[in-house]
C-alpha cells in the first residue's frame, strides 16, 4: 500500500500529466486493480481516518496482489481535494474512496471527467452514474450511548463536542439525546461546535469548558480522544470512544465506544467492481450489518445499566427499536414526528433541527 | 455565565495561550536579529513529538522539555545553515522547515499514536492548587510560569543588556554592525537557535499541558498564529504577552459560552473565526496609528552578504 501525504500527491501530479498512456498499458496487461483513498485526516488520528485505514488494510488482506492501494492523508475539504481526486483518477485508479463529507461536490465534479472510474463518497448524499455513497448508521450507536448516559449522569448535564453542524452529526446528537431523555427526561445536552475535525488542543479545552459548567458526561463527534483524556483527568463519570475503542486513553472514564468497521463495505465494492456488477447506490447499514460495533462496556457501569444498553442495541438489530420513533418534539417546542411514526432516511439526511433538550 | 466560572476560564485561557506565547517570544528574538523564520509550526511539531516520546519512555517531564528544545533547535540549525551561511531565501527555507517538521513528526510519531502519557501538572501543594480562589495563581503547569518568566527575560535581554543591543543593531543595520566588528552571522545563528529552542518548548506544551497524546499535526496551526502575533505586538515582549492572552481569551470565551448552553445570536463559524478576526482588527488599528510598519526591524528577512 502506498501512503501519500497531500504534498507528495501534488508532486506526483506533474508526472500524472503523462499517465493516460501508461495506465492504458497497465489495463491491457490486466495488472492489479488500483484503488485510491482520499482522507481528511492523518491515518494516525486515533479515530475516523484510522478506521478507513483499517478498512484499506482489510482489503489488502482479502485481495492481496489483485489490488494496489494508494492512501492519501490529510487532504483539506476544499479545492485541493479536487486536484488530489483528479490525480488519482489520472494515475489509473479504478475505484476512488473519498472518505469525508466535504469532498462531495468535488467528487461529483471530477467523476464527470472520468466516466470509467468508480467513485465512492463516504457520508455524502450526492450520487451520479459513477458515484455511489456509503455510510454507517452511527446514530444507532449514539442511541446505545445515550441510554448509558441517561442512566449514569448525576448532574443531568451532558456536554457534546461537535465538529460541523452537518446532518451526520446532528443525527447523532438527536439520537443520543432522545435515548438519554427516554431514561431521564431532566437531561440537557449542551453542544460546543469546533468547526474542525482535528484540533486536539481545542477539543480538550472544549471539554474543560463543559466540565467546568457542570457536565459529568462528555460526548465527542470529532476524530480523537482529547476530550476523553480531560474527562479522565477531571474524574467525571466519563465519555465515549468515537470511531474506535479509545479506552487506552481513559481507562476509568471510557464508558464504551462506537467503532466504525468499514471492511465489509469495502470488500463488497471491490468484489462488485471486479465482477462488473457495481451500480451507483447508497449503502447505509448499521449495527445489524456489523458496520457499527459497540465497544466493550467499562467495568464500573452497573450490570442493569449495561443490560439496558444491550436491550437497545438488540432492539435496533432485530428492528423492534428505531432511534427516531415519535413523538419527537424539537427544541423550540414544535412536534416534528407524531406518536408511532418514524423518520425515514430522506428525513434523516435533511435533519437540521434539534430535539428537545439540546442546546446547540 | 456566572462569576464562579471566572477562575476556570482564566486557568483554561492561560493554558491555551502558553504555547503561542513561547513560540512567539522565540520568533520575536529571531526577527529582532533580522531573520524571518517561517518554520515555527514545523519546529513546534518536532518539539511536540520529541516531548511525547521522551515522556512516554522515561516519564520525566523536565527531560522531555529539554529534549524538545534541543531537537527543535537542531532543526532550526538546518534553517540557519541554509539561510545564513548559504544565503538561501528565508521565506522559502522557513516554509520548507515547516513542511519538514510536519513530515518528520508524523514519521517519528507513528510508534506513539494510540498511547497516553501523564500530564505535566502544577507542582504546588494541593491546598494551594485546589484553593477556590488562589488556584488562579497556582493551578498551572510549570511551563506557564516559565513562559511568563521568559517574557520578562526577553524584554530585559533586548533592552537592558549589551548583547541585546548588539542583536538589535544586527537586525536594524547589519552592515553597520559588521563594520564596527560584530559578526552578523554568529549573532543570527544564536538568535535562530534560541527561537528553535523556544518553539520546541512551545511544542512540548501540547502533549505535556493541553492534551496528553500524540496525533499528527497536533499543533493545528498555532505556529502561524505565533508568527502573526509577533507583528501584532510590534516586536515588544509585553505586548506579545497581552496579544497571546487576548487570543487565548477570545478562543476560551467562545468555548465557555457555547458550553453554557446559550444558543447564541451568531453562527458557530463566526465564533471560530473570531480569534483570528480580533487579531487582524487589532493589527490594523496598530498599523493605522503607527502610519506604516516602522516597528519592524529594518533588515528583517534580508540575507547578509558582506562581500557584495
Amino acid at each position: 500500500m502506498t501512503i501519500l501525504t497531500r504534498r507528495t500527491a501534488l508532486k506526483l501530479g506533474a508526472a500524472g500529466m503523462m499517465l493516460p498512456l501508461v495506465s492504458s498499458l497497465v489495463n491491457a496487461q490486466e495488472g492489479p486493480l488500483k484503488i485510491g483513498f482520499v482522507n481528511v485526516g492523518p491515518k494516525d488520528d486515533n479515530g475516523w481516518t484510522f478506521g478507513h485505514w483499517v478498512g484499506a488494510q482489510a482489503l489488502e488482506e482479502e485481495f492481496g496482489d489483485q489490488i494496489e492501494i494508494t492512501f492519501v492523508e490529510s487532504v483539506p475539504e476544499g479545492p485541493d481535494c479536487e486536484r488530489v481526486l483528479r490525480e488519482l483518477a489520472q494515475q489509473g485508479n479504478k475505484i476512488i474512496f473519498a472518505t469525508s463529507f466535504g469532498f462531495g461536490d468535488y467528487t461529483i465534479k471530477v467523476a464527470k471527467e472520468f466516466p470509467d472510474v468508480i467513485f465512492e463518497h463516504a457520508t455524502g448524499y450526492q450520487r451520479s452514474e459513477n458515484v455511489g455513497t456509503y455510510n454507517a448508521r452511527f446514530h444507532e450507536g449514539r442511541a446505545v450511548m445515550g441510554t448509558l448516559a441517561g442512566h449514569l449522569s448525576k448532574t443531568n448535564n451532558i456536554g457534546y463536542i461537535g465538529s460541523f453542524p452537518i446532518p451526520e452529526v446532528v443525527m447523532g446528537i438527536n439520537a443520543f439525546t432522545l435515548a438519554a431523555r427516554k431514561i431521564n427526561p431532566e437531561i440537557t445536552v449542551n453542544v460546543v461546535w469546533l468547526s474542525s475535525w482535528h484540533d486536539p488542543a481545542k477539543e480538550a479545552d472544549a471539554a474543560r469548558a463543559l466540565i467546568d459548567q457542570g457536565a459529568d458526561i462528555i460526548v465527542q463527534h470529532t476524530d480523537g480522544p482529547a476530550a476523553l483524556q480531560v474527562a479522565e483527568e477531571r474524574g467525571i463519570i466519563g465519555g465515549f470512544g468515537q470511531g474506535a475503542d479509545m479506552s487506552a486513553f481513559a481507562p476509568k472514564s471510557h464508558l464504551s465506544a462506537i467503532i466504525d468497521v468499514w471492511a465489509p463495505h469495502y470488500i463488497q465494492v471491490v468484489k462488485d467492481v471486479m465482477a462488473g456488477t457495481w451500480v451507483s447506490d447508497d449503502s447505509w447499514p448499521g449495527i445489524a450489518a456489523g458496520e457499527v460495533v459497540i465497544g466493550p462496556y467499562n467495568e464500573k457501569i452497573p450490570a442493569d445499566v449495561v443490560a439496558a444498553a444491550e436491550a437497545v442495541k438488540n432492539g435496533i438489530v432485530d428492528g423492534s427499536i428505531n432511534p427516531f420513533t415519535g413523538p419527537i418534539v424539537d427544541n423550540t417546542g414544535t412536534e416534528r414526528v407524531p406518536a408511532g411514526e418514524v423518520i425515514d432516511d430522506a428525513g434523516l439526511w435533511a435533519m437540521d433541527w434539534y430535539v428537545e433538550g439540546v442546546k446547540a | 455565565m456566572n462569576m464562579d466560572l471566572l477562575i476556570p476560564i482564566i486557568i483554561t485561557l492561560v493554558g491555551a495561550s502558553t504555547p503561542i506565547l513561547l513560540a512567539a517570544l522565540g520568533e520575536l528574538v529571531v526577527e529582532k536579529s533580522g531573520v524571518l523564520n517561517l518554520g515555527v509550526e514545523g519546529m513546534m511539531l518536532i518539539g511536540a513529538v520529541v516531548a511525547f516520546a521522551v515522556t512516554f519512555s522515561t516519564g520525566n517531564h523536565w527531560l522531555a522539555i529539554v529534549c524538545a528544545a534541543l531537537a527543535a533547535m537542531a532543526s532550526s540549525m538546518i534553517f540557519a545553515f541554509l539561510t545564513l551561511t548559504l544565503s538561501a531565501s528565508q521565506v522559502a527555507t522557513g516554509l520548507a522547515l515547516t513542511i519538514f517538521g510536519t513530515g518528520f513528526s508524523a514519521l517519528f510519531g507513528q510508534a506513539y499514536t494510540g498511547k497516553p502519557i501523564i500530564i505535566f501538572d502544577s507542582m504546588f501543594p494541593d491546598e494551594l492548587e485546589n484553593h477556590p480562589t488562589f488556584r488562579v495563581f497556582f493551578d498551572h503547569s510549570p511551563l506557564v510560569y516559565f513562559s511568563l518568566f521568559m517574557v520578562f527575560a526577553v524584554w530585559w535581554f533586548l533592552n537592558k543588556t549589551r548583547s541585546g543591543l548588539i542583536l538589535r543593531a544586527v537586525g536594524e543595520n547589519d552592515f553597520s554592525a559588521h563594520s564596527i566588528g560584530y559578526s552578523v552571522v554568529k549573532v543570527r545563528y544564536a538568535a535562530v537557535a534560541f527561537g528553535g529552542a523556544m518553539a520546541g518548548i512551545a511544542g512540548s506544551c501540547f502533549p505535556l499541558l493541553l492534551t496528553p497524546q500524540w496525533a499528527e499535526k497536533l499543533t493545528a496551526g498555532r505556529g502561524w498564529i505565533a508568527l502573526a502575533l509577533v507583528v501584532f505586538a510590534a516586536w515588544k515582549p509585553f505586548r506579545l504577552l497581552a496579544g497571546a492572552y487576548l487570543f487565548g481569551l477570545v478562543m476560551t470565551i467562545e468555548l465557555y459560552t457555547k458550553a453554557s448552553g446559550s444558543m447564541g445570536l451568531l453562527p458557530s463559524e463566526f465564533w471560530a473565526a473570531l480569534p483570528y478576526l480580533a487579531t487582524i482588527i487589532v493589527l490594523v488599528l496598530i498599523s493605522l496609528r503607527r502610519s506604516g510598519n516602522s516597528a519592524a526591524p529594518a533588515c528583517l528577512g534580508k540575507p547578509f552578504m558582506p562581500g557584495q
